[in-house]
C-alpha cells in the first residue's frame, strides 16, 4: 500500500512562503505573550493550588462568591475551575502568592482557600490534593530549563556538523527553535499555562523534530554522492520526496497518540497533549520548509562539501549568513 | 530453520523472558495476587508521587544560622577563657553573623589577650582595632565548610526522623543549583501538617543551670533587665504553671545538649504524667555527672527549642540519666522521635509543598494509562492495515520494546512519573517511525527491482546509519537534560535513554530476525510474492 505513488512536489518552491507563515506564526505568538502574557503554571508562577472533592458540585460562580466574601484579601485574583471528569465533583482553586511567604506560612493560603470555602456552606467536601510553590522556585527552574534547552541543542548541533555539515546542523537547530516558538505560540494563542509537563512535552517534540529533520537530511547526504549532476535545491527536493510517504505516515501516527491522549488522558495530560499535537505538526512542517530551506539558503552558491569532497562551507554568503543570524537573535530574545 | 537464524531466534527470546520477567509479571503479579520472590518486589516498577498520591516537599536549608552558631559559640568560649585568665574587657559581641569583636582589653595584657586567643585564630582571622579592640573575622573556607555540613547534617537527620516515621520509600535528596534545598518524598503520606512539623522542628535540648528565677517578668531578672554576661533569660512553658509566662536565667553555655543524647522514649514522671526519658552517650554522662555534682541544690533547666519545660532540683550526681516532663501526652511519641534523630542544626524553611491524595495520582494514571493503550491501539491497527503482514512485525518489535523498557526502568529503579509517561510515549513514536523508515526503504528497493532478500537486507542496513543518527542525537538532548533538568524533566530523560537503546535493538535486531524467519520458510522463488508490505 502507498500513501504517495512515486511523488515529485516542488517543496522549495514553497520555502518564502513558509518562511512568511512561519514569521507571522511566531510574531502574532510573541506579540500575545508579550501583551497577554503567558499563562504560568504553578511551579513556574509561585502560588497555591487547592484541589477538593464535593458531595455534589457547586457552581464556579459559587465559589468565587466565598472566595470573594472569605479570603483574605478577596478572591479576585483566584482561578477556579473544575477539575478533571464531571463525575468526580472536582474543583480547583488557584491563588497567587502573597508576598514573600516563607516557612510554616507557606501553607496558610491553602488553609485560607479550605476555611473560605467551609465557611460559605457549599456542602459537604474533602481536600484531595494541594500545591504550594514558593516564589524563589519558578525563577530557577526556568534558569535551568533554559540552560538544559541551549546545551542539548548545541549538543544536536555539534553532532548534526560532526555527521553531516555545518549548514546541516544550523538547518536542524534553527528548525527546533522555530518548533518551540511556534509552539509557545500556539500555548499562548489558546490560553495553557506553562507547567513542567508542558514542557515536558516541548522537549518531546524538540526530539521529533531533530528525528525528522535528520530522516531528510540523512536521504540528502545520500543522494548527493549519487546525484553528481542535480543542483543542491534539487537534490533536496527528491530527498524530501523519496521519505515524503515515511514523513507522513510517522506524523500520523505520532499524532493519532497524541489525540488519544488529549482526548483520554484526563486533567494533568490536557496542556500535554495540546503542546505534543501542536508540535507534532509544526515539527514535520519544519523538518521540510525550515531545516531543509535553511541549508539551501545557507549555501546557495557553495559546492556541496559531500558531493565535491574537496572544499568545506567554511564561509556562507553574507546575505544568507546575516539573515540567519538575525533569526536566532529573534529566537533567543523570544 | 538455519543455525544463525536459532540462535538470534534464542537471544531474543532470552532477552524478552529477563525483561518480561524483571518489569512485566511484579505489575501482573501485584494485580491478581501471584506469588513473587522478595527479590523481585524490591526491583518493582516504582510510582512517583504524581500518580501514586503523597507529599513532596521542598525545604530551603538556612545555612548561615550553622555560622553564626559556632561564631556565638567561639565568641562564648574566649568569653570564659578570658575569665579564668583574668584578662579584663569591656565587651565580647557580634557585629555581623561571621564577626566577633572584643573591646576594651588593657595595653599591658595584649599579649596575654592574643595567647588566649589562639585557638580561635585558627578558623578566625585575628585584626587588631584601636583602643585594644581586636576584631575576628571567620575565614571563607571555614565558612564553607560549615554551609555544606549545614546541609548534610540536615539531611541525615531529615533522613532519621522520616525512617523514624515508618514512611515507606521515602526520597530524601539534596536539590538546587546553591545546593542548599532538600527534597522529601513521602509516598502514600496525607497527613502534611504532621509530617512537616516532625521535619522541621529542631529538637535542640539543652540542659542549662538555672541562676535566677523562675519570675513572672524579664525585668525582675538581672538588672535593669539585662541579664549579666554569661546569662540569659529563656521564658517558660506557660502550660506547665497553668498561670503566665515564666522567666529563667540561666547560664549560657549549656551543661549538656541534645547532641549528647543517644536515645530517647516515652514514659511516664512520678506523677504517672507523660514525659520523655532520655540517655545520654558516656562522653554527656561524664559532662553531666560533674555538672550535676558540683550544683546539688540548683535548679536544672531542661530547655527545648528555646523554651525551659521544667526546672527540677538537683537532688544527687546525675549521670546518663534524664527526664523531660510538662509534655502533653500527644507530643510524647514525637518529642522522643525528634530527640532520637538528634537536633537540626540550623532552621529550615519550605519551598514547596504538594499533596496528592491517593485517589487524584489513581485518575492521573488511570487516564494516562487509558489514553496510551488508545493510541497503542490506533497505531497497531494502522500499521496492520498499511504493512499487512510485515505491520504484525513492527507491531512485535513494538511490543518487545515496551516490555524492555518496563523491565530496564524496573532493573535499574527509575520512578514512573507523568513526565516518565512522555518519555514512554516519545518511545513508542520514535519505534514506530524506526519500523516504517526500514519498511519504506524495504518498498523503494523491491520497486527496483532488487529481489525480496536483498531488498530486505539494503534496508535495514541503509537505515541503520539514519538511525544511528537519529538515536544518538536524540541521546545528546537527553544527557543534557539529566545533567541540568530538575526531578521530573529528569524522569522523562532517564526513561527517554532507556527507551532508544532498547528501541535500536528492536527495530533493527529483533525486526530483521523476524524477517529472516520469515524467508526461511519459503524457497528462492516464492519470496518475490509472499513478501507482506
Amino acid at each position: 500500500m502507498h500513501i504517495f505513488t512515486n511523488p515529485n512536489y516542488n517543496f522549495l518552491r514553497w520555502r518564502w512562503h513558509a518562511v512568511v507563515l512561519s514569521w507571522v506564526l511566531i510574531i502574532a505568538g510573541l506579540v500575545t505573550i508579550y501583551t497577554k502574557g503567558m499563562a504560568k503554571g504553578i511551579e513556574f508562577a509561585g502560588g497555591t493550588t487547592v484541589i477538593m472533592q464535593f458531595d455534589t458540585t457547586p457552581s464556579v460562580e459559587a465559589v468565587r462568591d466565598a472566595l470573594n466574601k472569605n479570603y483574605p484579601g478577596g478572591g479576585q485574583d483566584a482561578i477556579v475551575q473544575s477539575y478533571g471528569d464531571p463525575s468526580l465533583r472536582q474543583v480547583m482553586v488557584r491563588v497567587p502568592q502573597v508576598g514573600a511567604e516563607q516557612g510554616a506560612s507557606l501553607s496558610a493560603s491553602a488553609q485560607n482557600v479550605e476555611d473560605a470555602l467551609r465557611k460559605a456552606n457549599l456542602g459537604n467536601f474533602k481536600v484531595v490534593g494541594t500545591e504550594i510553590v514558593g516564589p524563589s522556585v519558578g525563577e530557577e527552574l526556568t534558569q535551568k530549563g533554559i540552560w538544559a534547552f541551549v546545551l542539548s541543542l548545541i549538543g544536536i548541533l555539534g553532532y548534526i556538523a560532526f555527521r553531516y555539515e555545518f549548514s546541516f546542523a544550523v538547518g536542524a537547530v534553527v528548525a527546533t527553535l522555530h518548533d518551540v516558538l511556534v509552539t509557545f505560540a500556539f500555548l499562548a494563542f489558546f490560553r495553557y499555562d506553562l507547567t513542567l509537563n508542558v514542557i515536558a512535552a516541548l522537549l518531546t517534540v524538540t526530539g521529533y523534530s531533530t528525528n525528522d529533520t535528520i530522516v531528510i537530511f540523512d536521504r540528502v547526504r545520500e543522494n548527493m554522492r549519487k546525484m553528481r549532476r542535480e543542483s543542491l535545491s534539487e537534490i533536496i527536493n527528491i530527498a524530501i520526496n523519496q521519505t515524503l510517504g515515511r514523513t507522513v505516515i510517522t506524523a500520523g501516527t505520532a499524532l493519532l497518540s497524541a489525540i488519544a491522549l488529549f482526548l483520554f488522558g484526563g486533567e494533568v495530560l490536557h496542556g500535554f497533549a495540546f503542546t505534543m499535537i501542536v508540535g507534532i505538526i509544526t515539527g514535520t512542517y519544519s523538518s521540510v520548509f525550515v531545516a531543509a530551506a535553511i541549508v539551501t539558503f545557507w549555501r546557495r552558491t557553495k559546492p556541496s562539501k559531500l558531493s565535491t569532497a574537496t572544499t568545506a562551507p567554511v564561509a556562507a554568503p553574507a546575505a544568507a549568513s546575516s539573515r540567519k543570524s538575525k533569526s536566532q537573535r529573534k529566537a533567543r530574545a523570544s | 530453520m538455519n543455525k544463525n537464524i536459532r540462535w538470534k531466534v534464542i537471544t531474543i527470546v532470552a532477552v524478552l523472558v529477563i525483561f518480561a520477567g524483571v518489569g512485566v509479571y511484579p505489575i501482573l503479579a501485584s494485580m491478581y495476587h501471584w506469588p513473587m520472590p522478595g527479590w523481585l518486589q524490591q526491583k518493582q516498577l516504582k510510582l512517583g508521587l504524581d500518580l501514586k498520591g503523597g507529599v513532596h516537599l521542598v525545604l530551603r536549608v538556612q545555612r548561615d544560622d550553622a555560622i553564626r552558631l559556632e561564631t556565638e559559640t567561639e565568641a562564648e568560649r574566649l568569653r570564659d577563657t578570658l575569665r579564668t585568665r583574668n584578662i579584663p574587657f569591656t565587651s565580647i559581641n557580634s557585629p555581623s553573623i561571621s564577626q566577633i569583636r572584643v573591646e576594651g582589653i588593657p595595653p599591658a595584657q595584649d599579649a596575654a589577650f592574643r595567647d588566649a586567643s589562639v585557638d580561635l585564630a585558627t578558623n578566625f582571622d585575628r585584626s587588631p582595632g584601636t583602643n585594644g579592640s581586636y576584631t575576628f573575622n571567620m575565614k571563607p573556607n571555614v565558612q564553607n565548610t560549615l554551609r555544606t555540613e549545614a546541609v548534610t547534617q540536615a539531611l541525615q537527620t531529615i533522613e532519621r526522623r522520616v525512617n523514624e516515621l515508618g514512611v515507606a520509600e521515602p526520597q530524601i535528596a539534596e536539590q538546587g543549583a546553591d545546593g542548599d534545598e532538600i527534597l522529601v518524598q513521602l509516598p502514600g503520606v496525607t497527613d502534611v501538617q504532621h509530617a512537616k512539623e516532625i521535619i522541621r522542628s529542631t529538637g535542640l535540648l539543652e540542659l542549662k543551670i538555672v541562676e535566677g528565677g523562675p519570675a513572672s517578668t524579664k525585668e525582675e531578672l538581672g538588672q535593669n533587665g539585662v541579664p549579666p554576661e554569661g546569662m540569659e533569660v529563656i521564658p517558660g512553658s506557660a502550660d506547665t504553671t497553668g498561670g503566665g509566662t515564666v522567666y529563667y536565667m540561666v547560664r549560657r553555655a549549656a551543661a549538656v545538649s541534645g547532641r549528647d543524647i543517644t536515645n530517647a522514649r516515652p514514659s511516664v514522671d512520678q506523677n504517672n504524667l507523660p514525659a520523655v526519658s532520655f540517655t545520654l552517650s558516656s562522653e554527656g554522662a561524664r559532662k553531666f555527672g560533674t555538672v550535676t555534682e558540683t550544683n546539688i541544690g540548683r535548679r536544672l533547666a531542661i530547655i527545648l527549642d528555646g523554651r525551659v519545660m521544667s526546672a527540677p532540683t538537683i537532688q544527687s550526681r546525675i549521670t546518663d540519666n534524664g527526664q523531660i516532663t510538662g509534655v502533653s501526652r500527644d507530643e510524647v511519641s514525637d518529642l522522643s522521635l525528634i530527640l532520637k534523630s538528634g537536633a537540626l542544626p540550623v532552621n529550615l524553611s519550605y519551598l514547596e509543598e504538594r499533596t496528592i491524595g491517593p485517589s487524584l495520582g489513581a485518575d492521573s494514571i488511570r487516564s494516562g494509562i487509558e489514553a496510551s493503550v488508545v493510541g497503542l491501539l490506533l497505531i497497531i491497527m494502522f500499521m496492520l492495515i498499511y504493512y499487512r503482514l510485515s505491520g504484525v512485525n513492527a507491531i512485535i518489535a513494538l511490543i518487545f520494546n515496551l516490555i524492555i523498557l518496563l523491565g530496564l526502568m524496573a532493573y535499574i529503579g527509575a520512578v514512573m512519573t507523568l513526565p516518565g509517561i512522555a518519555g514512554f510515549v516519545l518511545t513508542m513514536g520514535i519505534g514506530v517511525d524506526s519500523n516504517v523508515l526500514i519498511f519504506e526503504r524495504i518498498k523503494e528497493e523491491l520497486e527496483a527491482q532488487h529481489g525480496v532478500r536483498a531488498s530486505i537486507n539494503a534496508g535495514f542496513s541503509r537505515v541503520f546509519l539514519t538511525l544511528l543518527d537519529t538515536h544518538i542525537s536524540a541521546l545528546i538532548a537527553a544527557l543534557f537534560l539529566i545533567q541540568f533538568g530538575t526531578g521530573p524533566i529528569r524522569g522523562f530523560a532517564y526513561t527517554l535513554i532507556i527507551g532508544l537503546a532498547s528501541n535500536l535493538f528492536t527495530s533493527t535486531f529483533v525486526s530483521k530476525t523476524l524477517f529472516e524467519l520469515e524467508l526461511s520458510r519459503h524457497s528462492q522463488r516464492q519470496q518475490a510474492a509472499t513478501l507482506s508490505i
